[in-house]
């Protein structure tokens, strides 16, 4: 025992140098941002048989979004500087992803279904490890960043209606649609996004944003906010909130929206679609289109979400 | 690895006792001044992400951070190719891990006097020798990314601790071949595809730094060829779901434990993996898994004679002998803060293998299988059975304590019954634990510091000198102190 008292105190002295070094260095460390409150006010949100508690999200926060997002929740992470485009700002409660009207806040569904999808052109990872309860969670703890969640609901989602067939038709039409509302202007007439405009845009922050750009990539899983047809009919009916891409749900209807998204479709020249397919078969040329006179108007309220607005 | 019994080190124990009070003790000091923990900071830098979004606590992977590996070191967005790089990012990360360890093994056979034995009767001793003092752990240079979307590589130069270097991974991986998860194909030199990653293992003493399953032989075995825990040279071809749910891997390997240059023969072996995870609500992400190492490897060499010495010939190895090892893994998740690893292993050696042949090029056997060589009486194959646990208290991604236990035992000893020496039935059982935290004083995405300390130890059944007629049983302990850093 007399051999090993000079450990013990080996380990003392060392012990405490270390723990006055270590406290003392986490004071003078540089300023990485505060361990994020506790919620004042504790979020709950509601996904299908899922109901998510902000308090329970607290450490999956400061261990997976904090570094980018901010303990804060305001988009000030030390690794933002470094992002391009920047994280999203929780305390805004502005999402670019939505089921619901432009300027109404989303839905719980759609910020957990942000989080497991991530952003293909951006940093934000695909969070699709974690569990239901675990995005459920984050989902009530984003929403304690912003009082807006304490004084309005979320809008009520928009309603897709049926896909229509694709035909050359409906593309020539969504082509036409393309000039016609000026989304050219932005995205390009390739829809490469070197539109005219394109340089000179910036988001809600007056941060530099680039359109998007159909043309690159082989798969449709670089759209931001989904990858199927009705997730492309939905970005452009409930518009981006937060970039210059508005909402086009007041301006087109259903049915010319579904063959807007078909054009878009063909935009995507790497990618294997029945789009393409149709286009290929009339000879690889979209043709001019005709207006037929006898279309009647869709009712435009239909495209709406009842009760919805912004 | 051989010392003492197991009273023995219960008398030890009480002089641990301090250590721990005062290390829990700073660990509140730390904990009232806690700031904001971490990775391999070239990944962290490349993607912006705080080492903890990958790391369970590093090195240990989460389960985001398996899917990143699996995907070829990708997030899977725009952003994996290199070409978004700034052309200054240099994806190089280096490890080292300045220590403070005493070591404590027991029932050390020593001369009775300095200088030899002669000068008495009985001329040896056994006794326990204990060393403490500072010290370094090997060097590890980590770099590793993607050369372009879906072609992936890692190349680890690490030396010991006297700075000797050799290659513990070269590796490149051609990912989502056909636009697929659910092929990759993986060439060189890598980690075999064990859901509990001994490379990143968050223990660092000399025995608790591994895990023993992974590396288990009984006594006398010259079988060093089915090592899980140590990198392979081969090819692998893995795949997943998308979310990494279901995955699996089937790799084929030359059996030469990673050594390069063909020193033994043309042996292979094969290893095989698959688990599933399931979502268990509030508790998390759970999986469950099961291995198998099947293989090959030589137990007769050529030899050459040279001015008098007779020696091996490298490369000449036939005479191929088979051995295997299979059992499960389970990745329990218990909320945000607890959670239990458990490994099982049955493993089974040919009886050649049991009698001390196979890799004579590293001095591992002492045998050559040459022609006409026989078994002894009473040799048969052994076998073993393990079984690993390993806790870990998350108290928040700055600080982790972690816990493991081991137990192997033997279950048919390569001599039995009939065996002119036959061998007690618990000859070479180990059990072993450890108990450490690590404690990271801040949590960026740049460089990572954790303050590590462990206590190990580990008791090995008759392996100690002779006492009379009977074998000792063996008991040896660590205590590590360490700054662990990585840039």
């Amino acid at each position: 025992m007399n051999t090993l008292k000079p450990v013990h105190f080996l380990t003392a002295i060392v012990s405490f140098v270390l723990a006055v070094g270590i406290s003392s260095r986490a004071q003078d460390a540089p300023d990485v941002g505060p361990h994020p409150p506790t919620p004042e006010v504790p979020m709950e949100s509601h996904i299908g048989k899922l109901t998510g508690h902000s308090k329970d999200a607290k450490s999956d926060f400061r261990r997976y979004c904090a570094g980018c997002h901010g303990d804060l929740g305001d988009g000030n992470g030390e690794n933002a500087m470094w992002l391009d485009p920047k994280p999203r700002n929780f305390t805004l409660a502005t999402f670019k992803c939505r089921s619901t009207l432009t300027g109404t806040l989303p839905t719980d569904q759609d910020l957990f279904n942000s989080i497991g999808r991530g952003f293909s052109n951006s940093n934000m990872p695909i969070w699709n490890t974690f569990s239901g309860q675990q995005k459920a969670d984050l989902v009530a703890y984003i929403k304690t960043f912003s009082p807006r969640w304490q004084k309005e609901k979320a809008g009520d989602p928009i309603k897709i209606p049926a896909e229509p067939p694709v035909t050359i038709e409906s593309i020539s039409h969504g082509k036409a649609l393309f000039t016609k509302l000026e989304c050219w202007k932005c995205h390009g007439p390739q829809g490469k996004g070197d539109g005219p405009s394109a340089a000179t845009l910036t988001d809600s922050q007056d941060l530099p944003i680039r359109p998007y750009n159909f043309a690159d990539g082989k798969d449709d899983s670089r759209f931001k906010c989904g990858s199927t047809n009705q997730d492309i009919y939905k970005i452009f009916m409930t518009g981006v909130d937060g970039t210059p891409m508005p909402s086009f749900n007041d301006t087109i209807q259903p049915n010319d929206a579904w063959d807007l998204v078909h054009f878009l479709r063909t935009l995507q020249v790497n990618r294997h679609s029945k789009e393409n397919d149709v286009l290929k078969a009339a000879g690889g040329k979209i043709p001019p289109y005709v207006e037929k006179q006898s279309e009647a108007p869709t009712n435009q309220s239909e495209n709406r979400a009842a009760g919805g607005g912004n | 690895m051989r010392m003492g019994t197991q009273s023995y080190a219960r008398r030890k124990l009480p002089c641990v006792r301090p250590f721990v009070t005062i290390t829990l003790v700073v660990v509140f000091l730390i904990l009232s001044s806690s700031q904001n923990a971490n990775a391999l900071p070239a990944f962290a830098r490349k993607y912006g992400l705080r080492c903890s979004a990958c790391h369970e606590s590093w090195p240990m992977l989460n389960y985001f951070g398996q899917k990143f590996k699996d995907n070829g070191y990708q997030l899977m967005n725009d952003r994996d190719s290199p070409i978004w790089q700034n052309p200054g990012y240099w994806p190089v990360t280096f490890r080292i891990i300045p220590i403070w360890h005493r070591v404590s093994k027991g029932k050390v056979e020593v001369d009775t006097y300095p200088g030899g034995g002669s000068t008495t009767p009985n001329g040896t001793a056994i006794q326990r020798v204990t060393t403490s003092g500072f010290d370094l752990s090997g060097l590890d240079f980590h770099t590793g990314g993607t050369l372009e979307k879906n072609f992936s590589f890692y190349v680890l130069p690490s030396s010991d601790n006297t700075a000797s270097f050799h290659f513990e991974t070269v590796m490149a991986r051609l990912d989502n071949l056909f636009g697929s998860p659910w092929l990759n194909i993986k060439l060189g030199k890598f980690e075999l595809d064990n859901l509990l990653s001994e490379k990143r293992i968050l223990t660092l003493t000399g025995n608790g730094g591994i895990y023993q399953l992974y590396h288990f032989t009984p006594v006398g075995d010259g079988n060093i060829f089915g090592q899980m825990g140590a990198n392979q040279l081969g090819a692998e071809i893995m795949g997943h779901s998308y979310n990494d749910r279901t995955r699996y891997s089937a790799a084929l390997l030359s059996s030469t434990n990673g050594n390069v240059a063909l020193p033994y023969g043309n042996a292979y072996t094969g290893f095989f993996a698959a688990s599933q995870a399931f979502d268990v609500g509030k508790l998390g992400v759970d999986r469950i898994g099961a291995y198998a190492m099947i293989g090959q490897a030589p137990t007769y060499y050529l030899t050459q004679t040279a001015s008098g010495v007779t020696s091996p010939l490298a490369g000449s190895g036939a005479s191929n002998k088979s051995f295997h090892r299979e059992g499960f893994v389970g990745q329990f998740y218990f909320g945000q803060h607890f959670d239990l690893q458990v490994v099982t292993q049955h493993g089974w050696d040919n009886a050649w293998f049991g009698q001390g042949y196979g890799d004579l090029i590293n001095g591992a056997a002492t045998n050559n299988n040459v022609p006409g060589t026989s078994l002894p009486t009473g040799s048969q194959a052994p076998t073993w059975n393990g079984v690993l646990f390993e806790p870990h208290y998350i108290y928040s991604p700055q600080l982790i304590f972690v816990g493991r236990y081991e137990n192997i035992q033997m279950s048919r000893q390569a001599n039995g019954r009939t065996s002119a020496t036959p061998s007690a039935s618990n000859f070479g059982n180990i059990s072993t634990y450890t108990v450490g935290f690590r404690y990271n004083p801040f949590m960026t995405s740049r460089a990572g510091f954790a303050w590590h300390n462990e206590y190990n130890w580990l008791h090995q059944d008759g392996t100690g000198p002779l006492v009379g007629l009977n074998t000792t049983n063996i008991n040896t302990s660590e205590v590590l102190m360490g700054f662990d850093f990585d840039f």
